[in-house]
């Protein structure tokens, strides 16, 4: 009853994770329709970034910051040097230059950080919460990591929705033809779009090294169960990614609580299969419709 | 008249199989006498060259004909190999080496079907998610099967004795005795040319063109009766059993199968390798899989005379074929193969004076190596570099249809 519990907890952390991933994935593929699978690395670099920053002496929160304006300003910069060129020209350049970026960023941290694991510090306590005379799963940093999340999704909903340059974001990704027409600068939209994507994934980054170890090829994992849970909610959906990153946390806490870590990989190609043949639109689609 | 232009065309499409036999013959040739002029060491190199092209091979035709990418190439390998590994497992492993490569090529063809079945048949980005979840996934597999599996430090293989009769031939041929390195690279270009012989026909072939049309109009192809779901699973099939043959040949190689060969890097890498050297091209692709061997060594040393650490300077190459690869895709999207062909095809136009008014663009060098290779080499100007890679596919498709 308690492992069943802890590992319902450590899932539920572990999911709102992979929520934020799979939020910044699919915020690129909505406006871009490229799925970003440098995300995993760019995050990775924010990271290494970040551990500099703690290394030299300063605060945990500095490091953190900076993280999170590196994230915003790499992923602007991707966006301006390498995605924009071939913006509009065939999926397949972007997903390829994508995945150029991938093993640049990838060898560039090994060469400049080094290639080993490396601890990372954790402003909160690592250690489970005691209730009642037993000791939890949901530890202080667990706690954050959801916290910490959650609002940074609320600012999201705040800004997409509530907001003007929201509605602009969210029309140039609609329709960037009609959008430039009405006077949206859809150019810098998308900029914008992939600037706000990549600081969700340093999020999600920083909160997966917190109290762990770090290395260039950490968050290579992360990537896939990101895509996956953005495909379990439909790929098109902010709403779905974040209850798919959720179902697929806990599923993969389980398999991994009750069959074997090094599997976790296996059971993610698994469920992504099973959705693939039956539900291709994601659990949430309504109609099995597509463009020709 | 019909009847003779029919048999022409009969004879010239019959001569495609000729073309790439008498190709095969000659590349033959040209393994034996560099394998027979190396080191041990050198033929070694060679091997591994051979089977980096294999899997470079399946990828560019996925890649290159179908438009669509994987990223599980790495560990569709690995699943070859485990196959091969389990197989050689001892010196007494009575299995021939023939029917040990065709048993990792089904292993690896049966994973790629399930694979593809659920992911290749959709449009969308689901392929190269799946094969990055595959990629990812499998390294697990072994560790979690330690028993069988060899944990970390993988399973040894065994390669067979060199049976007499190879020995008897080489020395008849070449006059030298058979060394063990020597051996290994020539079953790993046999294999490379057996494999590029049955996929360039392939690609010539009607199911190449299937994969073709899908990869150009999805609308376009349906309408003319191709089942797109199935063209494209049955590309990616394809292309995992060339990876298959791969990892098989990668396991008698290296004589070991442990996860830290395949990792997501040497997916990776044998993209970029594919891109390089021209999507669709099988002769990029051993252009490829020449750099992904012999330039490591070459940036790695320059790496530790620039003062970097064994470790740090051994990460420079895949630095390099990331950057080569944005760099190929921004500025000559149809890679090394396509570009050349299309200066050759620009030469061509030059010398003949009405056509060359149709390539002006040619007249600067400077410039036409990113703004005019596609539209030279390819029947559809600024189309994907799989597209502008392919001059000959138009051509193929009227010649073809007057034999169907």
């Amino acid at each position: 009853m308690q492992q069943l519990l802890n590992t319902a907890l450590g899932g539920l952390t572990l999911g709102m994770v992979y929520a934020a991933f799979a939020l910044a994935l699919v915020l690129i593929w909505r406006s871009t329709r490229v799925v970003n699978f440098a995300q995993a690395p760019m995050a990775m670099v924010t990271t290494f970034i970040a551990l500099v920053i703690v290394d030299a002496g300063h605060s945990y929160w500095l490091a953190f910051a900076a993280a999170l304006a590196s994230g915003l300003v790499l992923g602007a910069v991707v966006e301006r040097v390498v995605i924009r060129p071939v913006e509009g020209g065939p999926e397949i350049n972007a997903v390829i230059l994508t995945l150029g970026l991938f093993i640049v960023l990838h060898a560039l941290a090994a060469v400049v950080f080094g290639n080993r694991y490396r601890s990372f510090p954790a402003p909160f306590g690592v250690r489970g919460i005691e209730v009642g005379g037993t000791t939890i799963a949901l530890t202080g940093f667990g706690i954050f990591t959801i916290l910490a999340v959650l609002a940074t999704m609320g600012l999201l909903l705040l800004l997409f929705q509530r907001t003007d340059i929201g509605l602009r974001m969210r029309a140039s990704a609609f329709n960037p033809e009609v959008a430039r027409l009405l006077g949206v600068r859809v150019g810098r939209m998308l900029t914008l779009g992939w600037a706000l994507a990549s600081l969700v994934g340093s999020l999600a980054g920083l909160l997966i090294a917190g109290g762990s170890l770090v290395h260039p090829g950490y968050m290579d994992s992360v990537v896939v169960y990101g895509f996956v849970a953005a495909v379990l909610g439909g790929l098109d959906s902010p709403f779905g990614a974040v209850v798919g990153g959720l179902l697929l946390g806990l599923a993969l806490s389980f398999v991994s609580g009750y069959v074997g870590s090094q599997l976790v990989a296996l059971a993610a190609l698994v469920i992504l299969m099973l959705v693939l043949v039956l539900r291709p639109g994601g659990l949430f689609a309504q109609t099995a419709a597509r463009r020709v | 008249m019909a009847a003779l232009r029919t048999r022409a065309a009969g004879w010239w499409s019959g001569s495609i199989l000729g073309r790439h036999l008498l190709v095969a013959l000659l590349g033959l040739v040209v393994v034996v006498a560099v394998s027979e002029s190396v080191s041990d060491f050198r033929n070694l190199q060679l091997a591994s060259m051979a089977y980096l092209g294999i899997a470079a091979g399946g990828l560019t035709v996925l890649t290159g004909l179908n438009g669509q990418i994987s990223l599980g190439h790495g560990a569709l390998m690995a699943i070859g190999a485990y196959t091969t590994a389990l197989l050689l497992d001892d010196r007494e492993a009575s299995t021939p080496l023939p029917l040990v490569v065709l048993a990792a090529v089904v292993v690896t063809l049966v994973v790629g079907i399930a694979v593809g079945a659920a992911a290749a048949r959709l449009h969308g980005p689901y392929l190269a998610g799946a094969t990055l979840a595959l990629a990812v996934a499998v390294p697990g597999i072994a560790l979690y099967f330690k028993e069988q599996l060899g944990g970390e430090q993988g399973l040894r293989v065994v390669v067979p004795d060199i049976p007499t009769w190879a020995l008897d031939l080489a020395y008849f041929v070449t006059g030298q005795d058979l060394t063990r390195s020597r051996y290994v690279a020539y079953l790993a270009w046999f294999t490379l040319i057996v494999t590029f012989v049955l996929l360039a026909n392939l690609s010539r072939s009607r199911v190449g063109r299937r994969w073709r049309a899908v990869r150009d109009d999805e609308v376009a192809a349906e309408l003319a009766g191709v089942r797109l779901g199935r063209s494209r699973v049955s590309a990616f099939v394809v292309s995992a059993a060339a990876a298959g043959a791969a990892g098989a040949m990668m396991a008698v190689t290296v004589r070991l199968a442990a996860p830290s060969g395949f990792t997501l890097t040497l997916s990776l890498t044998l993209l970029s390798a594919v891109v390089l050297g021209g999507l669709g091209s099988l002769a990029g692709a051993l252009i490829g899989a020449a750099l992904l061997t012999f330039l490591p060594q070459v940036v790695t040393d320059l790496g530790v005379d620039a003062g970097l650490s064994d470790i740090r300077a051994a990460e420079l190459a895949p630095l390099v074929y990331g950057v080569v690869m944005v760099l190929v895709v921004l500025l000559a999207p149809a890679g090394i193969v396509g570009t050349v062909r299309g200066a050759v095809l620009r030469r061509r136009g030059r010398s003949a004076p009405p056509a060359a008014t149709t390539t002006g663009a040619a007249a600067d060098p400077t410039t036409s190596t990113s703004t005019s290779t596609s539209t030279d080499a390819g029947p559809d100007p600024g189309a994907s570099p799989g597209t502008s890679t392919d001059p000959d596919s138009t051509a193929t498709t009227t010649s073809k249809g007057s034999t169907t």
